[in-house]
């Protein structure tokens, strides 16, 4: 190493003002880190940030749009026909389901006007494209090619064909970001779909399970049972498909039971997502129309359904908005939210445990 | 003066670097995605030491925590002691031969990756994967590649 010519002492005030820099640089990330981890202080920064990151992550999307372009416009004939087969056989798979479903949710509602209790919610859904980029890998977030301007707002809950993905947790004009059911700072109240056991699951950072701590030994919980979320906490809608419980196991005290449970939802790679937004007409009329007559019950069982997004538009009805930049028609999308719609109803939320 | 005209360099590679590491791969091929903020601003902290210090490493992390949705701050931290170690032993650094040159910086990003796996401990975060421990072996080997590019660029511009 001293085979040049080395500094001698006139560039030690440079390194010790060097080492002043570094001290001073260092203090400030870890400042901004422990201000981001603890609280949201910095989130309009971040907030703001992002509005600048858009062009950017816009240009990281283009070779994954393009890709998938070029693959569209590649298809041969025969593998377009097949799909197209395997498509209409699907469609006409769900079209009976839903049907069946629809006569279920009509017997539902027929039922619950006997009892008395308010009327859920419709559902209504937005079909979102993802961008494809990929973020920190140690955090589950995901970015959608959709923003405020889209009508994405904070909060939403995400979801797939298979059951809940996330919600939204940021919206800028033109993406918004998904915090996925997986990420360790996500926690969920779920209910156990066989026997309504209420649970909370946590997301643990990878992609392919959730946790399930702090059971009951004696609750009646068991692998294989179905986990779907119960609309505890307003922020989830009752009913959707969380996963399977994979594995139940004691833990470290003896005293409960620790779980792992395999998502329902495709997190690691999909196409689109579908954004749920409540209609808000089709809550407060019944709640109008119920709430004298019926005094308090108006509001009690039904506030689950969604009292932290307030919906802004009011008159949209029960149809999926498409957006347009998304390629996919509109039709394998409509019957998506009719069985979504459906499906949330079949298990009464009011009636966590039934009383014998 | 020469360096006023090849001043668009300087941030079209570190935007590059940026939109490099957001690229989508295929999920097998993730864990080996090298740190190509961490390569091109060791390039310029190298070369260019009047302009490239610790400064633009604390805002490059800053931007690049913004873009890829991370803790704010982290990837500062990590890059502001990439550069300074760079600084310190740029004299014996810039007269390496390549490989040798190669070999340093693929310590340096090994160190990175020890020292945001202490963060993540500290701060009670999850680990990454294993896997993600072959990525400085990647950088390493990119090293010289992206070293010539740089500064065939650089050079070319000179005239």
């Amino acid at each position: 190493m001293p085979s040049y010519p080395g500094r001698s002492s006139a560039p030690r005030s440079g390194d010790v003002a060097g080492t002043l820099r570094l001290l001073a640089y260092l203090a400030a990330a870890i400042a901004l880190m422990v201000l981001d981890h603890r609280g949201g202080w910095l989130g309009q920064l971040r907030q703001q940030g992002e509005v600048v990151m858009q062009p950017v992550w816009w240009l990281a999307g283009l070779p994954g749009r393009i890709g998938d372009s070029a693959r569209g416009t590649a298809r041969t004939h025969g593998s377009l026909t097949e799909e197209n087969r395997t498509l209409r056989n699907a469609l006409l798979i769900s079209g009976a389901r839903v049907a069946r479903l629809q006569a279920a949710e009509d017997e539902n509602r027929r039922i619950r006007a006997l009892l008395g209790a308010a009327q859920r919610g419709g559902l209504d859904v937005q079909l979102v494209p993802i961008l494809d980029i990929d973020l920190d890998p140690s955090r589950q977030r995901l970015v959608l090619d959709g923003g405020s301007r889209d009508g994405v707002r904070l909060g939403q809950p995400v979801i797939d064909a298979g059951g809940v993905v996330g919600q939204i947790i940021a919206a800028t004009p033109t993406t918004s970001t998904v915090l996925l059911i997986t990420d360790p700072a996500h926690a969920m109240p779920v209910e156990v779909a066989r026997s309504g056991v209420r649970l909370i699951v946590y997301g643990n950072g990878r992609s392919d399970q959730l946790s399930l701590v702090n059971v009951p030994l004696s609750s009646d919980v068991k692998v294989g049972d179905r986990i779907v979320t119960s609309g505890l906490g307003g922020r989830f809608p009752g009913g959707f498909a969380v996963g399977t419980i994979a594995t139940l196991r004691p833990d470290d005290s003896r005293a409960f039971l620790i779980g792992e449970i395999r998502p329902a939802a495709r997190l690691d790679r999909g196409r689109d997502v579908l954004l749920l937004r409540q209609t808000a007409s089709a809550r407060p009329v019944p709640a109008a129309v119920a709430g004298p007559a019926q005094g308090p019950a108006g509001g009690t069982p039904g506030a689950d359904a969604g009292a932290i997004v307030p919906a802004p538009a009011t008159a949209i009805g029960a149809e999926a908005f498409v957006r347009p930049a998304a390629a996919a028609p509109p039709p394998p999308a409509a019957p998506v939210p009719s069985a979504q719609a459906a499906s949330p109803s079949a298990p009464a939320p009011s009636a966590p445990e039934p009383t014998p | 003066m020469s360096r006023t005209r090849n001043g668009w360099l300087l941030p079209v590679s570190l935007l590059l670097a940026l939109l490099l590491g957001l690229l989508p791969l295929p999920t097998t091929l993730q864990p080996f995605r090298p740190y190509w903020l961490a390569l091109v601003l060791a390039f310029w902290v190298l070369e260019d030491e009047d302009r490239v210090g610790l400064g633009v490493a604390f805002l490059a992390g800053v931007l690049a925590d913004i873009a890829y949705g991370g803790l704010l701050g982290e990837q500062s931290l990590r890059l502001v002691v990439m550069a300074f170690i760079l600084q310190r032993f740029r004299n014996q650094l810039r007269f390496f031969p390549m490989p040798q040159q190669a070999l340093a910086v693929g310590g340096l990003l090994l160190n990175d990756r020890v020292i945001s796996a202490g963060l993540r401990l500290a701060l009670g975060e999850p680990q990454l994967p294993a896997g993600y421990w072959w990525a400085p072996l990647v950088g390493l080997l990119l090293w010289t590649p992206l070293f010539v590019l740089l500064d065939s660029l650089r050079r070319e511009r000179r005239g």
